[in-house]
Protein backbone atom coordinates (compact mmCIF):
# COMPACT_ATOMS: atom_id res chain seq x y z
CA UNK A 1 0.00 0.00 0.00
CA UNK A 2 1.28 3.43 -0.88
CA UNK A 3 1.53 6.52 1.22
CA UNK A 4 -0.52 9.38 -0.21
CA UNK A 5 -0.50 12.87 1.16
CA UNK A 6 -2.30 15.72 -0.50
CA UNK A 7 -1.82 19.37 0.41
CA UNK A 8 -5.28 20.35 -0.79
CA UNK A 9 -8.40 19.01 0.88
CA UNK A 10 -10.31 16.58 -1.30
CA UNK A 11 -13.88 17.17 -2.38
CA UNK A 12 -16.30 14.50 -1.25
CA UNK A 13 -19.64 15.75 -2.53
CA UNK A 14 -21.42 18.77 -3.91
CA UNK A 15 -24.33 20.88 -2.77
CA UNK A 16 -25.68 22.75 -5.78
CA UNK A 17 -22.39 23.68 -7.45
CA UNK A 18 -20.55 24.27 -4.16
CA UNK A 19 -17.91 21.57 -3.56
CA UNK A 20 -17.85 20.25 -0.01
CA UNK A 21 -14.39 19.11 1.05
CA UNK A 22 -13.59 16.69 3.84
CA UNK A 23 -12.07 19.44 5.98
CA UNK A 24 -15.28 21.47 5.63
CA UNK A 25 -17.30 18.49 6.81
CA UNK A 26 -15.04 18.08 9.83
CA UNK A 27 -15.35 21.81 10.57
CA UNK A 28 -19.13 21.52 10.65
CA UNK A 29 -18.94 18.52 12.98
CA UNK A 30 -16.57 20.30 15.40
CA UNK A 31 -18.77 23.42 15.32
CA UNK A 32 -21.87 21.34 15.99
CA UNK A 33 -20.17 19.56 18.87
CA UNK A 34 -18.97 22.81 20.50
CA UNK A 35 -22.35 24.51 20.18
CA UNK A 36 -24.23 21.45 21.42
CA UNK A 37 -21.86 20.99 24.35
CA UNK A 38 -22.12 24.58 25.53
CA UNK A 39 -25.90 24.73 25.10
CA UNK A 40 -26.26 21.45 26.94
CA UNK A 41 -24.17 22.61 29.91
CA UNK A 42 -25.59 26.12 30.09
CA UNK A 43 -29.16 24.86 29.84
CA UNK A 44 -29.54 24.90 33.59
CA UNK A 45 -26.99 26.99 35.39
CA UNK A 46 -26.94 26.48 39.14
CA UNK A 47 -25.61 28.61 41.99
CA UNK A 48 -23.46 25.71 43.11
CA UNK A 49 -22.03 24.60 39.78
CA UNK A 50 -21.95 21.07 38.53
CA UNK A 51 -18.60 19.76 37.41
CA UNK A 52 -19.08 20.52 33.70
CA UNK A 53 -20.29 24.00 34.51
CA UNK A 54 -17.27 24.53 36.77
CA UNK A 55 -15.03 23.38 33.96
CA UNK A 56 -16.53 25.84 31.48
CA UNK A 57 -16.38 28.63 34.06
CA UNK A 58 -12.72 27.99 34.77
CA UNK A 59 -11.90 28.01 31.04
CA UNK A 60 -13.75 31.28 30.45
CA UNK A 61 -12.36 32.83 33.64
CA UNK A 62 -8.80 31.86 32.81
CA UNK A 63 -9.08 33.26 29.29
CA UNK A 64 -10.64 36.47 30.60
CA UNK A 65 -7.78 37.11 33.02
CA UNK A 66 -5.28 36.33 30.24
CA UNK A 67 -6.94 38.87 27.93
CA UNK A 68 -7.30 41.41 30.74
CA UNK A 69 -3.57 41.22 31.39
CA UNK A 70 -2.79 42.50 27.89
CA UNK A 71 -5.75 44.68 26.87
CA UNK A 72 -6.50 46.50 30.07
CA UNK A 73 -9.36 48.82 29.26
CA UNK A 74 -10.53 47.17 26.03
CA UNK A 75 -10.91 43.71 27.54
CA UNK A 76 -14.69 43.54 27.18
CA UNK A 77 -14.45 44.29 23.47
CA UNK A 78 -11.57 42.02 22.58
CA UNK A 79 -12.44 39.07 24.78
CA UNK A 80 -15.17 37.42 22.61
CA UNK A 81 -13.05 37.35 19.46
CA UNK A 82 -9.83 36.23 21.14
CA UNK A 83 -11.49 33.57 23.31
CA UNK A 84 -13.46 32.24 20.32
CA UNK A 85 -10.26 31.98 18.32
CA UNK A 86 -8.59 30.04 21.12
CA UNK A 87 -11.41 27.59 21.88
CA UNK A 88 -12.40 27.03 18.24
CA UNK A 89 -8.84 26.59 16.96
CA UNK A 90 -7.85 24.24 19.77
CA UNK A 91 -10.96 22.11 19.09
CA UNK A 92 -10.17 22.03 15.35
CA UNK A 93 -6.50 21.20 16.00
CA UNK A 94 -7.29 18.34 18.34
CA UNK A 95 -10.01 16.95 16.08
CA UNK A 96 -7.28 15.95 13.63
CA UNK A 97 -5.94 13.47 16.20
CA UNK A 98 -9.20 11.56 16.60
CA UNK A 99 -9.09 7.99 15.29
CA UNK A 100 -10.84 7.84 11.95
CA UNK A 101 -9.88 11.34 10.82
CA UNK A 102 -7.74 10.88 7.75
CA UNK A 103 -8.00 7.09 7.74
CA UNK A 104 -11.67 6.29 6.99
CA UNK A 105 -12.85 7.21 3.54
CA UNK A 106 -13.71 6.27 0.01
CA UNK A 107 -11.55 4.27 -2.34
CA UNK A 108 -11.31 6.07 -5.66
CA UNK A 109 -9.21 5.27 -8.66
CA UNK A 110 -7.55 7.41 -11.25
CA UNK A 111 -4.87 6.56 -13.82
CA UNK A 112 -5.26 2.90 -12.94
CA UNK A 113 -4.18 3.38 -9.31
CA UNK A 114 -6.64 3.28 -6.44
CA UNK A 115 -6.20 5.73 -3.62
CA UNK A 116 -8.06 6.67 -0.47
CA UNK A 117 -10.07 9.89 -0.20
CA UNK A 118 -10.58 10.42 3.55
CA UNK A 119 -14.04 11.32 4.75
CA UNK A 120 -12.68 13.53 7.54
CA UNK A 121 -9.54 15.64 7.58
CA UNK A 122 -8.05 18.03 10.11
CA UNK A 123 -9.68 21.38 9.29
CA UNK A 124 -6.68 23.51 10.17
CA UNK A 125 -4.48 21.39 7.90
CA UNK A 126 -6.37 23.06 5.05
CA UNK A 127 -5.04 26.44 3.98
CA UNK A 128 -8.57 27.73 3.36
CA UNK A 129 -9.52 27.53 7.03
CA UNK A 130 -6.37 29.18 8.31
CA UNK A 131 -6.54 31.88 5.65
CA UNK A 132 -10.10 32.63 6.75
CA UNK A 133 -8.95 32.98 10.36
CA UNK A 134 -6.06 35.22 9.32
CA UNK A 135 -8.40 37.47 7.30
CA UNK A 136 -10.79 37.78 10.24
CA UNK A 137 -7.92 38.60 12.59
CA UNK A 138 -6.32 41.27 10.39
CA UNK A 139 -9.60 42.91 9.44
CA UNK A 140 -10.77 42.88 13.05
CA UNK A 141 -7.63 44.84 13.93
CA UNK A 142 -8.43 47.43 11.26
CA UNK A 143 -12.06 47.59 12.38
CA UNK A 144 -11.26 48.11 16.07
CA UNK A 145 -8.53 50.59 15.20
CA UNK A 146 -10.91 52.73 13.17
CA UNK A 147 -13.62 52.33 15.76
CA UNK A 148 -11.39 53.50 18.61
CA UNK A 149 -9.32 56.17 16.87
CA UNK A 150 -11.52 57.30 14.00
CA UNK A 151 -10.52 56.99 10.35
CA UNK A 152 -8.17 59.99 10.51
CA UNK A 153 -6.54 58.90 13.75
CA UNK A 154 -6.04 55.37 12.56
CA UNK A 155 -4.62 56.29 9.17
CA UNK A 156 -1.95 58.34 10.99
CA UNK A 157 -0.36 55.01 11.68
CA UNK A 158 0.25 54.38 7.99
CA UNK A 159 0.35 57.85 6.51
CA UNK A 160 2.73 59.87 8.64
CA UNK A 161 3.96 63.09 7.00
CA UNK A 162 5.93 64.46 9.92
CA UNK A 163 9.18 63.58 8.21
CA UNK A 164 10.72 61.29 5.59
CA UNK A 165 11.72 58.63 8.12
CA UNK A 166 8.21 58.59 9.55
CA UNK A 167 6.77 58.25 6.06
CA UNK A 168 8.88 55.17 5.36
CA UNK A 169 7.82 53.75 8.72
CA UNK A 170 4.21 54.21 7.70
CA UNK A 171 4.71 52.36 4.43
CA UNK A 172 6.51 49.57 6.26
CA UNK A 173 3.58 49.32 8.67
CA UNK A 174 1.25 48.81 5.72
CA UNK A 175 3.45 46.07 4.28
CA UNK A 176 3.69 44.49 7.73
CA UNK A 177 -0.12 44.26 7.90
CA UNK A 178 -0.16 42.28 4.66
CA UNK A 179 2.63 40.06 5.87
CA UNK A 180 0.62 39.35 9.02
CA UNK A 181 -2.02 37.73 6.81
CA UNK A 182 0.54 35.40 5.29
CA UNK A 183 2.31 34.70 8.55
CA UNK A 184 -0.87 33.92 10.52
CA UNK A 185 -2.28 31.57 7.91
CA UNK A 186 0.96 29.77 7.13
CA UNK A 187 2.05 29.40 10.75
CA UNK A 188 -1.16 27.57 11.69
CA UNK A 189 -1.37 25.65 8.40
CA UNK A 190 2.30 24.65 8.38
CA UNK A 191 2.32 23.41 11.96
CA UNK A 192 -0.86 21.38 11.59
CA UNK A 193 -0.21 20.02 8.11
CA UNK A 194 3.33 19.01 9.06
CA UNK A 195 1.86 17.27 12.12
CA UNK A 196 -0.56 15.38 9.93
CA UNK A 197 2.21 14.32 7.54
CA UNK A 198 4.40 13.29 10.48
CA UNK A 199 1.66 11.12 12.00
CA UNK A 200 0.87 9.56 8.62
CA UNK A 201 4.50 8.72 7.90
CA UNK A 202 5.21 7.32 11.38
CA UNK A 203 2.04 5.22 11.32
CA UNK A 204 3.03 4.03 7.86
CA UNK A 205 6.49 2.95 9.02
CA UNK A 206 5.76 1.51 12.49
CA UNK A 207 2.01 1.19 13.14
CA UNK A 208 2.28 0.07 16.80
CA UNK A 209 3.61 1.92 19.87
CA UNK A 210 5.82 4.33 17.85
CA UNK A 211 3.07 6.89 17.00
CA UNK A 212 2.33 7.47 20.70
CA UNK A 213 5.01 10.11 21.44
CA UNK A 214 4.16 11.85 18.17
CA UNK A 215 0.50 12.00 19.12
CA UNK A 216 1.58 13.55 22.42
CA UNK A 217 3.67 16.09 20.49
CA UNK A 218 0.71 16.90 18.28
CA UNK A 219 -1.58 17.47 21.27
CA UNK A 220 0.98 19.93 22.63
CA UNK A 221 1.49 21.64 19.26
CA UNK A 222 -2.27 21.98 18.76
CA UNK A 223 -2.61 23.72 22.12
CA UNK A 224 0.40 26.00 21.56
CA UNK A 225 -0.68 27.05 18.07
CA UNK A 226 -4.18 27.92 19.26
CA UNK A 227 -2.71 29.91 22.16
CA UNK A 228 -0.23 31.68 19.88
CA UNK A 229 -2.93 32.59 17.34
CA UNK A 230 -5.21 34.01 20.04
CA UNK A 231 -2.40 35.87 21.83
CA UNK A 232 -0.99 37.35 18.62
CA UNK A 233 -4.46 38.48 17.58
CA UNK A 234 -4.86 40.11 20.99
CA UNK A 235 -1.47 41.83 20.79
CA UNK A 236 -2.14 43.19 17.29
CA UNK A 237 -5.60 44.37 18.31
CA UNK A 238 -3.97 46.18 21.20
CA UNK A 239 -1.34 47.77 18.97
CA UNK A 240 -4.01 48.87 16.49
CA UNK A 241 -6.07 50.65 19.14
CA UNK A 242 -3.33 52.48 21.00
CA UNK A 243 -3.24 56.16 20.10
CA UNK A 244 -0.20 57.84 18.60
CA UNK A 245 1.02 61.40 19.02
CA UNK A 246 -0.35 64.35 17.07
CA UNK A 247 0.07 64.88 13.34
CA UNK B 1 18.55 11.10 -7.27
CA UNK B 2 16.28 13.71 -8.77
CA UNK B 3 16.86 17.41 -8.54
CA UNK B 4 13.42 17.79 -6.98
CA UNK B 5 14.32 15.68 -3.96
CA UNK B 6 17.60 17.50 -3.42
CA UNK B 7 15.73 20.82 -3.66
CA UNK B 8 13.23 19.72 -1.07
CA UNK B 9 15.93 18.58 1.34
CA UNK B 10 17.95 21.78 0.94
CA UNK B 11 14.84 23.94 1.41
CA UNK B 12 13.98 22.55 4.80
CA UNK B 13 17.57 21.86 5.83
CA UNK B 14 18.81 25.40 5.47
CA UNK B 15 15.45 26.81 6.45
CA UNK B 16 15.57 25.25 9.88
CA UNK B 17 19.05 26.60 10.63
CA UNK B 18 18.18 30.20 11.43
CA UNK B 19 15.05 29.61 13.50
CA UNK B 20 16.81 26.88 15.48
CA UNK B 21 19.54 29.29 16.53
CA UNK B 22 17.02 32.06 17.10
CA UNK B 23 14.81 30.00 19.36
CA UNK B 24 17.84 28.80 21.30
CA UNK B 25 18.97 32.37 21.96
CA UNK B 26 15.43 33.38 22.92
CA UNK B 27 14.97 30.57 25.40
CA UNK B 28 18.42 31.19 26.84
CA UNK B 29 17.70 34.84 27.49
CA UNK B 30 14.32 33.95 28.97
CA UNK B 31 15.88 31.46 31.35
CA UNK B 32 18.47 34.06 32.32
CA UNK B 33 15.71 36.55 33.04
CA UNK B 34 13.80 34.03 35.13
CA UNK B 35 16.95 33.32 37.09
CA UNK B 36 17.41 36.98 37.86
CA UNK B 37 13.80 37.61 38.75
CA UNK B 38 11.83 34.46 39.59
CA UNK B 39 8.75 36.46 40.54
CA UNK B 40 8.15 37.56 36.95
CA UNK B 41 8.20 33.98 35.65
CA UNK B 42 4.64 34.06 34.29
CA UNK B 43 5.10 37.25 32.30
CA UNK B 44 8.46 36.11 30.98
CA UNK B 45 7.00 32.77 29.97
CA UNK B 46 4.13 34.36 28.06
CA UNK B 47 6.38 36.73 26.16
CA UNK B 48 8.87 33.95 25.46
CA UNK B 49 6.16 31.77 23.91
CA UNK B 50 5.12 34.70 21.73
CA UNK B 51 8.68 35.31 20.57
CA UNK B 52 9.27 31.62 19.89
CA UNK B 53 6.10 31.48 17.78
CA UNK B 54 7.41 34.28 15.56
CA UNK B 55 10.78 32.58 15.14
CA UNK B 56 9.20 29.21 14.46
CA UNK B 57 6.95 30.69 11.79
CA UNK B 58 10.04 31.22 9.60
CA UNK B 59 10.89 27.55 9.89
CA UNK B 60 7.30 26.74 8.97
CA UNK B 61 7.59 28.86 5.82
CA UNK B 62 10.62 26.77 4.80
CA UNK B 63 8.71 23.58 5.57
CA UNK B 64 5.74 24.68 3.45
CA UNK B 65 8.08 25.42 0.54
CA UNK B 66 9.61 21.95 0.91
CA UNK B 67 6.17 20.33 1.00
CA UNK B 68 5.05 22.26 -2.07
CA UNK B 69 8.16 21.18 -3.95
CA UNK B 70 7.45 17.58 -3.08
CA UNK B 71 3.72 17.35 -3.54
CA UNK B 72 2.78 19.94 -6.16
Amino acid sequence: MELEISIAAEKIFQIAQIPITNSLLTTWLVMGFLIFFVVFVSHNFKEVPSRLQALLESVVGGLYSLVAGVAKENTKEFFPLVATFFIYIIALNWSELLPGVGSIGFLESSHGKSFLVPLFRGPTADLNTTLAFALISVFAAQYYGIKKLGVLGYSQRFLNIRGPADFVTGVLELISEISKLISFSFRLFGNLFAGEVLLTVVAFLIPFIAPIPFLGLEIFVGFIQALVFAMLTLVFLNIATESHGGL
Amino acid sequence: MELKEIAMAIAIGFGALGPGIGIGILAGKALEAIGRNPEATNEIRTNMILGIAFAEAIAIYALVVALIIKFV
